[in-house]
């Protein structure tokens, strides 16, 4: 479902000398339906670096990244859009909305985004809120007054309330109680049962133990390590 | 897909000066593109252009017309393009008193391009009005008030059902949420992402303010004395910028 | 008479008003601009009319000046002196007797014929003006039928008044295709500009534009499927003449409130009291005037 083939990265710094910055190198991997990888190493040794290169964000300097058929280093914007409303999923570590709207429709958006009815899509958004614990009161509120970790599960609903068949997860269960660890867990568990396809980056070693059936260091693909 | 405007080459001078220099891309139904840059980059330059209210000196602008397909809006006769422009296409002005009959109650300035389309009963022109400014949070008592008598807030979603409702394909938008408070903005740029996506809406918004584009744009063009020097998928564009300038117009934003 | 060209202006500037006429007839409802001349009288007293009056006029004319339908108000007096001095023309208070009628504000109960041509007065001949100030922008919208902003006026005027409030300069359509400021003659008056087998001419001196509706002219009055237009007067007869038809003029007779209501054409009222009509009031009337 993903395969990443020898793919570089290189930040230039233009206003700052020109300084060309190369920050990874040969990267490859390949995650299959149903499978869960996690990405290793140090701070800054580029997990994050190669997730946003997945999701597009991140132009990557050379080689091919395939998500669901498409080759995200190559494709134009319209593409990756589609991929990303149709294939792929990614929930990252902070939560980008605009002011005021309410959190059931930040939730529900991915779904109206691909046309799914409006009380279909607010069922969802329902169904996983009061599963990741967040007080109903709240729902009809904007998540940008919220607490991180309130944030934070907002984002997590949001990333699960499509079933994509590609998913990013980048610490989903950073800050959060036990009990919704545990469910955020479970949502891993059943988005990997109906064949999903997960990269994430998990500090938290239990968790990573139980869902991940794979671990890719990427110090590996520090230029000059090897 | 056919792109609903394809724009190939445009390159309009003021005298020896470049206003926009070669500009190229495609914009497909539904999409939203930003451009970016200073003042003076040339991007209204290029907007204007594109809406048909400059003539540039050299390029195409085809849009998809409903009758007859793809078209080149610059060649064709200056009836038909003023009829795109109060049928199929909208223009969001940054001050509201550029795009609304100030002089005109709320009813009568969204109810005018209904009329103008040949409407011809007061009734369903007045529903039609009320349930547009429901839209766009106006409440229905203040159908009959001017806008003078508005908020900048109001004015500017009193333009933006102004513009809306003969069911547009494409809005041209220079500046939409500019000189307003930030909590203002905010709505507007809520009730134009809805808007957008419910009535499947392609637009080209000029602004110079990134959280703007981050929130409405699935594409980004980045301006610089009249030459298009980046364009990309807007997050990517604004997370990895590859030009330098770019990287200096992200770098310069304040944090809050 | 000698003293003046006949009807006053030189025969090159009549020849440039003529042009602008048969344009305005080959193009009806179409603002013709010509090169309006200074006139011995203030702008606003009818300098447009004179001129076109003294374009068309012949030494065979016989002419009828109205104000407000009436032949005897100083306005109407004057321009008739003017023109029994400078053109030598016969004139009369009788419509069925003109060839030439110039008139500020009505049109005549009497129905026109095929050997009459109506002269208007004009002030504002752009009826867009009022939405959109700009000449530019306004000459652009009627070669291209942009006339949605003249519904506009009339759907404030309802959403204000609940009702087309707009009572005299009434915009109407011709031939469905220009739309038309009238002159501000009185909406009871529009029905009569269609199919009327009279030449109708309008001169605005100030704004020097000249417009016209050929004989037998479609003219329709703009209004909205659910509010149609309604050619309406005071719900009254001529308390003078009787006429339940004609159009009145309210008029203040005492200090206490006293009122009546009597015909505006002076002319029609006179030879329909001479005819044996009376009003209410005839009786009263006579005796004041007597008295």
């Amino acid at each position: 479902m993903i395969e990443i083939e020898n793919v570089s990265k290189t930040f230039t710094l233009h206003n700052q000398g020109s300084a060309v910055i190369p920050v990874m190198e040969g990267a490859t991997l390949a995650v299959a339906p149903g499978d869960c990888v996690a990405l290793t190493g140090e701070s800054g040794a580029g997990k994050s670096t190669l997730m946003r290169m997945i999701y597009g964000n991140y132009l990557a300097a050379s080689g091919r990244i395939v998500v669901g058929g498409v080759d995200v280093a190559a494709a134009s914007p319209r593409e990756i859009l589609e991929l990303r409303r149709d294939t792929l999923g990614y929930v990252s570590q902070f939560l980008r909305v605009v002011p005021r709207v309410p959190t059931l429709d930040v939730v529900a958006e991915p779904l109206l985004a691909v046309g799914r009815p409006r009380d279909a899509a607010l069922d969802r958004a329902h169904e996983l809120l009061a599963r990741l614990n967040i007080p109903e009161r709240l729902w009809g509120l904007s998540p940008t007054t919220f607490s991180g970790g309130e944030q934070q599960r907002v984002n997590i609903a949001r990333g699960f309330a499509r079933s994509y068949p590609a998913l990013l997860l980048d610490e989903p269960t950073a800050s959060l109680d036990a009990a919704n660890r545990e469910t955020v867990l479970c949502l891993i568990e059943e988005a990997k049962a109906r064949g999903a396809a997960i990269v994430g980056i998990f500090h938290d070693e239990a968790a990573r133990d139980r869902v991940c059936d794979r671990v890719i260091d990427v110090s590996a693909f520090t230029p000059g390590s090897a | 897909m056919t792109p609903l405007l394809q724009v190939r080459n445009i390159t309009k001078h003021y005298g020896a000066r470049l206003g926009c220099g070669d500009v190229s891309f495609d914009l497909y139904p539904g999409e939203v593109m930003g451009i970016v840059g200073e003042s003076g980059s040339g991007k209204s330059t290029l907007l204007g252009c594109l809406a048909g209210q400059l003539a540039p000196d050299a390029g195409e602008v085809l849009f998809d017309t409903r009758a007859e397909g793809p078209r080149d809006t610059l060649t064709m006769s200056e009836p038909e393009r003023r009829m795109l422009s109060r049928t199929d296409w909208a223009f969001v002005h940054q001050h509201a008193r550029d795009g609304l009959r100030m002089g005109v109650s709320a009813g009568g300035n969204v109810g005018e391009r209904l009329m103008a389309v040949g409407a011809r009963h007061y009734g369903d022109i007045r529903a039609q009005a009320v349930d547009w400014l429901g839209r766009v949070e106006i409440s229905a008592d203040r159908v009959d008030d001017r806008p003078t008598a508005f908020s900048g807030g109001m004015q500017q979603r009193l333009q933006i059902a102004r513009n809306l409702v003969t069911g547009p394909r494409l809005v041209f938008m220079d500046e939409p949420t500019g000189g307003l408070d930030v909590s203002v903005q905010a709505r507007l740029l809520d009730l134009l992402r809805g808007l957008v996506r419910e009535m499947g809406l392609s637009a080209i918004i000029v602004t110079h303010d990134l959280a703007v584009v981050r929130l409405l744009a699935d594409r980004l063009m980045v301006m610089k004395d009249g030459h298009v020097v980046e364009t990309g998928l807007t997050d990517q564009v604004l997370d990895d910028p590859q030009h330098g300038y770019t990287q200096l117009l992200v770098s310069s934003v304040l944090q809050v | 008479m000698s003293d003046y060209n006949f009807a006053y202006l030189d025969e090159q500037t009549k020849r440039m008003i003529r042009r602008a006429i048969l344009k305005g007839l080959a193009v009806p409802g179409y603002q013709v601009p010509f090169a309006s001349r200074e006139m011995p009288m203030p702008y606003g007293w009818g300098t447009g009319g004179v001129q076109v009056s003294a374009a068309v006029m012949v030494p065979e004319d016989r002419f009828k000046v109205i104000d407000q339908g009436a032949d005897d108000t100083t306005n109407a007096v004057s321009i008739r002196k003017f023109f029994e001095r400078t053109a030598g023309v016969e004139t009369t208070e009788e419509t069925a007797q003109a060839s030439v009628i110039q008139t500020r504000h009505r049109i005549p109960e009497t129905p026109l014929n095929e050997d009459q041509i109506l002269v208007y007065q004009v002030p504002i001949p752009e009826p867009l003006r009022f939405l959109e100030p700009r000449e530019t922008e306004t000459r652009k919208m009627h070669s291209l039928e942009e006339y949605g902003l003249m519904h506009v006026k009339l759907y404030e005027d309802i959403s204000q008044h609940g009702a087309i409030a707009t009572s005299y300069a009434y915009p109407v359509k011709v031939e469905g295709r220009y739309v038309m400021d009238p002159s501000p003659i009185p909406k009871f008056d529009n029905p009569k500009l269609s199919g009327c087998p009279a030449i109708q001419l309008f001169g605005a001196g100030r704004e020097q534009r000249i417009y016209a509706l050929p004989p037998y002219t479609r003219v329709a009055s703009l209004d909205f499927e659910d509010y149609p237009f309604d050619p309406s007067k005071a719900d009254h007869p001529c308390d003078l003449c009787g006429a339940e038809d004609s159009y009145l003029d309210e008029v203040i007779t005492d200090d206490a409130g006293g009122r009546m209501f009597a015909c505006s054409d002076t002319d029609y009222c006179r030879a329909r009291r001479e005819a044996g009509h009376a009003g209410p009031r005839a009786t009263a009337q006579h005796e004041e005037a007597g008295a």
